[in-house]
């Protein structure tokens, strides 16, 4: 993906990307046509955001840099609903 | 009524009671009786598997609560993955049955999971086979706990899991008898909880029994009787009615104060075991919680549980009591509760070791993580926090101190906390003997523990079993000594062990000065009544 846009933004979340937390954002992946893919810091491979396998797989904890690239239609969009997911503690609130 | 003759399969008692209706045979096919069908075939059968397996998980997400909906979510979303799902559908397209292919890619990720450094991520592999394990059960024709229980029903299987329990129809189903497990199980505190009739153990094999064949679930002398005798059946009936008068004469002191026949008021509690069972209850039947036991946190899915998870789960604790006090216990593990990763392999006698408070203590890391919980659930209700087998009085102020620092660390983090209540289970002899010497805010005696110390004989051990009594003269004694120093130090003294709920003991409790009990749900009405006869 040549001229796809890419985007990165720090896991604040108390537990890191978390089966919750994974499976939301499978879900707003999913939500959108264009191709996402996403790593995490210090790994080379991108996986897709679409699956739970792949995002669970990563195992991020709280700290870590998350990256986002997107090819398609609504690519600009869907990182910016990624990033925004990731920016809000996945709108959970640490109880 | 059959020409079978009477069969009876001896269990062991989990949770008592007695259930007269139809055996449900249930899941004891085995995958190996199945024939492996054509690609397309196999194909088409995980396809089915896989969307029953999504449709149970979305109705249990649909009641579960939050910590347990999450988990699941996880696990539906896993059945919609392709990543996950290809792989499968390759192995069955060169030629492998759905249940080993399904089974070959899910132990796979599990490994990946198992071999995370992350503890969170490695408890992962759990869900992994718990969700194999779903659909295995469905690809062997297992869906049938799904179809209503006729009315009657005694669930007979190989095995009963806690999620599977809670997912049945127990108006439908009237007791359960399951060949593995054990009485101290899971499945066991949550039908005792609940009053549900369960034997495990039992002693009988598939071609033993019969779907649909009449039977007897005997859970108070333990054993399952198949096509009773018409003798059999009216001996039992009478005995349904007796518990029938017994259980409605009981129910009418449940709402009320339980007084003695002196009008002297005895405080009543229940113990939680795992709060799932807490919704069952009304808490304006009790005084409060006299004892919530925390392993239910560290032993199941997901790990050693983070802050938050044990702040939520010690709030909604406090919430169900609705401004009743609720004591939490510290983390009780060693003994017969091993937690991998924290308790010690290999002690030669485990119940006079690294156990209870002083695990704690020994691993102050994990325990800050519990007293910042609870010093923040102190601010949301009534909260006292209990310590196990504590044995000397410096332990309990070194937990003071500790839990002091705790308190002020969240309060300059800017969290809201607050020091609870602190108190001590009695259960080690040296320290109910030496009682005065402890500065708590309350003590709760520990029965179980203290009569295997003071009779050297232990709870598990069968050979000896007659020793281990709860009257033994020195059990009571030591009762009484604290009880009494309860009394002239104007501080509360309860008992939470068994021999609360079991009416052989009571009156001996009472008699030696306790005004305090804390026992299982089901056994408030009984206990309660047992209480008002007495005097």
């Amino acid at each position: 993906m040549p001229d796809a846009s890419e985007r990165s933004i720090v896991i604040t979340h108390e537990v890191g990307l978390h089966a919750r937390p994974s499976v939301k954002l499978t879900k707003l992946a999913k939500s959108f046509d264009a191709e996402i893919r996403v790593r995490g810091e210090g790994a080379e491979d991108w996986v897709d955001a679409k699956s739970i396998v792949r995002v669970m797989g990563l195992k991020l904890r709280m700290g870590t840099t998350i990256f986002f690239k997107a090819d398609g239609p609504d690519a600009t969009q869907a990182l910016e609903a990624l990033v925004g997911l990731v920016e809000r503690d996945f709108d959970e609130h640490a109880a | 009524m059959s020409t079978r003759p009477e069969r009876a399969f001896p269990a062991q008692v989990a949770s008592e009671g007695l259930a007269i209706g139809r055996i449900a045979l249930r899941r004891m096919r085995s995958l190996a009786a199945i024939a492996k069908g054509t690609a397309e075939e196999e194909g088409a059968r995980l396809e089915a598997a896989r969307l029953a397996a999504a449709a149970q998980l979305e109705r249990l997400i649909d009641r579960a609560e939050e910590e347990a909906a999450a988990i699941l979510e996880f696990q539906s979303a896993l059945l919609g993955d392709d990543e996950l799902l290809g792989p499968v559908r390759r192995l069955i397209a060169e030629g492998e049955a759905a249940a080993a292919a399904w089974q070959r890619i899910l132990d796979q990720q599990a490994a990946d999971y198992q071999a995370a450094e992350d503890e969170y991520f490695r408890a992962r592999a759990l869900d992994l086979a718990d969700l194999r394990d779903r659909v295995v059960e469905l690809l062997a024709g297992g869906s049938e706990d799904e179809t209503a229980a006729e009315q009657g029903a005694i669930y007979v299987g190989v095995d009963l899991a806690p999620s599977r329990f809670l997912e049945l129809d127990w108006e439908s189903y009237r007791g359960g008898a399951v060949v593995r497990g054990s009485s101290a199980g899971h499945v066991a505190i949550l039908a005792r909880a609940r009053g549900i009739p369960l034997v495990v153990g039992l002693a009988a094999t598939e071609s033993m029994l019969i779907d649909g064949a009449e039977a007897i679930l005997d859970a108070e002398a333990g054993q399952l009787i198949q096509d009773p005798s018409a003798e059999t059946r009216a001996r039992y009936q009478r005995r349904a009615a007796e518990r029938e008068v017994e259980a409605r004469a009981q129910a009418a002191h449940l709402g009320k104060p339980a007084l003695t026949r002196a009008g002297e008021r005895v405080v009543t509690y229940v113990n939680v075991d795992d709060p799932r069972a807490l919704p069952a209850v009304d808490p304006a039947t009790c005084d409060g919680v006299g004892l919530t036991r925390t392993e239910f946190l560290f032993s199941g899915e997901g790990g050693l549980p983070g802050e938050g998870r044990q702040f939520a789960a010690y709030k909604a604790l406090l919430q169900w009591a609705q401004g009743r006090p609720v004591t939490i216990r510290t983390l009780d593990a060693g003994g017969d509760k091993p937690i991998a990763g924290l308790t010690l392999d290999g002690e030669s006698n485990p119940f006079l070791g690294l156990r209870g408070l002083r695990l704690s203590l020994a691993r102050p890391d994990v325990f800050r993580v519990q007293l910042r919980a609870l010093a923040r659930a102190a601010v949301e209700g009534d909260l006292k926090v209990m310590l196990p087998m504590v044995t000397r009085p410096q332990e309990l102020d070194a937990t003071r101190a500790l839990f002091r620092k705790a308190v002020s660390e969240l309060v300059a983090e800017g969290i809201p906390a607050a020091m609870p209540k602190l108190g001590m289970m009695v259960e080690v002899p040296a320290a109910a003997l030496n009682i005065a010497a402890f500065d708590a805010d309350f003590y709760s005696i520990g029965s179980n523990d203290l009569v295997q110390y003071v009779t050297a004989a232990g709870r598990d051990c069968e050979a000896v079993s007659d020793l281990y009594d709860p009257l033994e003269p020195g059990v009571l004694e030591l009762v009484h000594r604290v009880a009494e120093h309860g009394r002239l130090t104007g501080r509360e003294v309860s008992l939470c062990g068994d021999m609360a709920s079991d009416p052989r003991y009571l009156a001996a409790l009472l008699d030696a000065g306790l005004r305090a009990v804390s026992v299982a749900p089901a056994r408030l009405a009984r206990v309660k009544a047992q209480i008002a006869a007495y005097g």
